[in-house]
């Protein structure tokens, strides 16, 4: 008898332990994926990289402005879907004979989603806190800047050290972002932009829900809320889409999984543009690579139509250089080195490096892992020899290829846009592409007239390519999967933001 | 008793300390720059420093170590690199994710586990008895990640029975969270289930075998009644210490099945963390992870204590 008592005296002990914490997790978690509400009124879109915090002033990363810039910050201009420049916060602006100074006409009863007004001096500290108070290495894209000037709350003055045509392009990203004097004190947590959304609610891990702004001064958005919802898993966004967790898979990371939603007369498939280019980097500044023949050999030696198939789906374009379509000094370069698996085999045996082992070191993500496999096994069959290792991304990677340039070859897509400079310009990037004459183009190309602009940037284009300083495997595709009725998606992804200003159900 | 008590408290303090010791080493050797992720690709040397004296990296390691402990025993771990916010919130967040999972885990593997286990001892001999035995066998072989993704093509994507994905708090829609709970809790029980039903099996056929149920059956009492009565509470002590260690293999198991299934736990956070540098957060998971696995291990001690008397006399 004495057990049984004493038993029962346990089993109630671990009842009431138990209810416990049944309690305490009723009671628990602030964490909810995706929204419940009105699924009429709110439109879940699926996206793969989640931002580490909302302060892209001071955080790197595509993610932040992708979900911000242009829905919850606005700038001065902004980019259309085909890449032109065009008026957002400023309906008008004029350029100064000598090409130095701009002048922005604002639109006029702006506000903050904080309540204060937008003016002039609002656009000019956010342009002069670039420089001041940026960490990131984007603000150097400001330093061009010599004064602004508030004219009139509505009118304002930018005077530039040199004349740049690239200024102008620049603010249209983040760069660019207007922020509120009275509203910067806590931009990791709760942003304060002039944009029709604010955002409501950021599950960490999960998702972050946009909410459509009372008193926004242009039109307002279709969905009463946009929750962007971030899944590391491919497999799981597909899944999501398929089981009505979410309507739109915002970026498609498995084109060899889109036939279970191409003869699905529930879904739409759209193909669109990027300025993602997957390049094949290579080291130029030392080991085997550095020799222009070796590099030469590579670009001969690999097959991009058959690279594009096997690793992507072939969806995708090839486009042979530094320059995405949409750029308007984009030229096809395809045909500078093609395919020919003799004169890659040849140029190896004259290089002299053909006997040394590369290091083909990929980054974990899912397209460089892909193709990563089959140009080591192309170049092999030209007769190099490949070793290949994976680092994590983005630690490992970032600090042993971006860094510190331990690689002979590595695959990753620079999305930035326009990014010739950023990647080729410097002889301390990691491709270590050192060219004088490539630079010279590049500063005139910014300081000319439109016309010099691009002639310029072909000529650099052409002669980066000639180099063989990289190798471009093919442009992404902007891959996206929605449900029928979901209308006015950023076809093509060319700037910095998923733009959800168009967005409608039919 | 009491010997043994303030033995098991020793031992827990100084397995707290040492894990402590060795999770802060490992995250100093671990490559890769904090300061160095958040500026990006292409930021400047001297932006990168100046970040890394903000974090505190700069500082010696020792005083590293000896301000991070301060924080854990102060309930004060500070702010996240990366998302700027305090960590202990969102780790409590995230740990009641990862309590439900983990729970309704451990339940659905016990209700599998005890009842079969015990049917195959009891039919060892029997076929039924292999067959059960043969089909844990293959339960125990099949990783937790992959039952989850099959029973996600089976029962979400394939009959769209059940949320593939994705997690809403109970109060929030109760209805919705059992739909989203069932698969990841389901396969996470199974295969713990199927490990468990192996050591529910021999123990109780270790039991069977003892004297007194022996002498049990010779007073009369038919063969379940003697296995109820007597053999259970005997059979359950080597049960408890791998419930135990099976709660640890379920807090690990259920990063992965969290990934799988878009869950924000505990799991998730660790390896967003990982990936992100967001080294303060990755060490305060771990060590919460470790505590916990410390935690229960000494529990059950106790509980050893509590259901073998012979223990307790042994002690004393």
């Amino acid at each position: 008898m004495g057990h049984i008592r004493r038993l029962t005296r346990h089993t109630r002990t671990v009842a009431a332990t138990l209810a416990c914490l049944l309690l305490a997790a009723c009671s628990a978690g602030s964490l909810a994926t995706g929204g419940t509400g009105d699924s009429r009124n709110t439109l879940r879109i699926g996206l793969s990289a989640e931002p580490a915090n909302l302060d892209f002033t001071k955080t790197e990363g595509a993610a932040i402005p992708q979900a911000l810039l242009y829905n919850v910050y606005e700038n001065l201009v902004k980019l259309d879907q085909s890449a032109r420049i065009r008026p957002s916060l400023a309906k008008s602006w004029s350029l100064s004979k000598d090409r130095r100074t701009y002048t922005f006409q604002l639109v006029k009863g702006v506000r903050f989603s904080n309540g204060a007004p937008f003016t002039a001096e609002d656009a000019k500290f956010s342009i002069e806190r670039v420089t001041s108070e940026w960490t990131l290495v984007q603000k150097a894209q400001m330093d061009v800047v010599d004064t602004v000037e508030a004219v009139s709350p509505t009118e304002l003055k930018v005077t530039l050290k040199r004349p740049s045509n690239d200024w102008l392009y620049r603010m249209t990203t983040r760069v660019g972002a207007m922020f509120s004097r009275t509203g910067v004190s806590k931009l990791a947590t709760d942003p304060v932009g002039t944009g029709p959304y604010v955002v409501k609610r950021f599950n960490r891990g999960d998702s972050i829900t946009l909410a459509r702004r009372d008193g926004y001064w242009g039109r307002e958005p279709h969905f009463a809320s946009v929750v962007l919802k971030y899944f590391k898993d491919p497999t799981a966004m597909n899944n999501a889409l398929l089981t009505g967790t979410i309507d739109v898979i915002g970026a498609m990371q498995t084109p060899d999984a889109l036939y279970r939603f191409e003869n699905n007369p529930k879904y739409r498939v759209i193909e669109g543009t990027t300025n993602g280019e997957v390049v094949l980097s290579l080291n130029n500044g030392s080991g085997p690579m550095k020799n222009p023949k070796a590099r030469q050999a590579v670009r001969y030696a690999i097959d991009h139509k058959a690279l594009m198939d096997t690793c992507w789906g072939g969806r995708g374009k090839l486009i042979g250089s530094m320059v995405p379509p949409t750029d308007p000094w984009y030229q096809n370069l395809t045909d500078m080195y093609p395919y020919d698996r003799d004169k890659a085999r040849k140029l190896l045996k004259e290089s002299g490096q053909a006997g040394r082992t590369l290091r083909l070191r990929l980054p974990t993500l899912p397209y460089a892992t892909a193709c990563g496999t089959v140009v080591k096994s192309q170049l092999e069959q030209a007769g190099f020899k490949v070793r290949l290792d994976q680092l994590e991304f983005p630690a490992a990677w970032l600090t042993t290829v971006f860094k510190n340039a331990d690689y002979d070859m590595s695959l990753i897509a620079h999305v930035e846009p326009r990014d010739m400079q950023a990647v080729f310009g410097s002889k301390t990037s990691y491709i270590r592409y050192d060219n004088p004459e490539f630079r010279a183009l590049l500063q005139k190309a910014d300081q000319g007239t439109q016309e010099e602009q691009i002639t310029s940037m072909r000529a650099a284009a052409r002669l980066l390519s000639k180099d063989a300083a990289a190798d471009w495997l093919f442009l992404l595709p902007n891959l996206m999967v929605a449900d029928q009725d979901i209308t006015g998606l950023p076809v093509n992804n060319v700037s910095e933001s998923l733009d959800l200003t168009g967005l409608g159900r039919s | 008793m009491i010997v043994r008590l303030v033995q098991r408290i020793a031992i827990l303090l100084a397995s707290l300390v040492v894990s402590s010791v060795l999770v802060f080493a490992f995250m100093a050797v671990l490559p890769g720059d904090p300061a160095r992720v958040v500026l990006g690709t292409s930021a400047s040397d001297a932006a990168v420093a100046q970040l890394r004296g903000e974090f505190g990296l700069d500082r010696p390691l020792v005083t590293q170590y000896l301000s991070w402990v301060h924080g854990l025993v102060t309930f004060d771990p500070g702010n996240s690199y990366i998302s700027h916010t305090p960590i202990g919130p969102q780790i409590a967040d995230r740990l009641q994710v990862t309590l439900w999972l983990v729970g309704t885990g451990m339940v659905v593997a016990c209700i599998l586990a005890i009842p079969l286990g015990i049917v195959m001892a009891v039919r060892h001999r029997r076929p039924s008895g292999l067959v059960l035995s043969a089909l844990s066998q293959v339960g125990v072989a099949v990783p937790a990640f992959l039952a989850g993704i099959l029973m996600i093509t089976v029962f979400a994507v394939e009959f769209g029975w059940l949320p593939a994905n994705g997690w809403t708090p109970p109060i929030e829609d109760p209805v919705l969270f059992l739909k989203q709970l069932a698969l990841p809790a389901l396969s996470l029980g199974l295969v713990q289930g199927a490990v468990l039903t192996r050591y529910v099996r021999s123990a109780v056929l270790d039991v069977l075998r003892e004297d007194y149920l022996r002498t049990a059956r010779a007073k009369g009492l038919r063969p379940t009644q003697a296995l109820l009565r007597h053999g259970l509470r005997n059979a359950a002590v080597p049960v408890v210490t791998v419930l135990a260690l099976q709660l640890a293999t379920l807090l690990v198991g259920s990063v992965v099945i969290e990934r799988v299934f878009v869950i924000p736990g505990l799991g998730s956070l660790l390896l967003d963390s990982v990936s992100n540098r967001d080294l303060v957060v990755v060490q305060d998971v771990v060590m919460l992870i470790a505590m916990a696995v410390l935690l229960v291990n000494f529990l059950v001690d106790i509980v050893y204590l509590l259901i073998d008397p012979r223990l307790r006399v042994g002690a004393s």
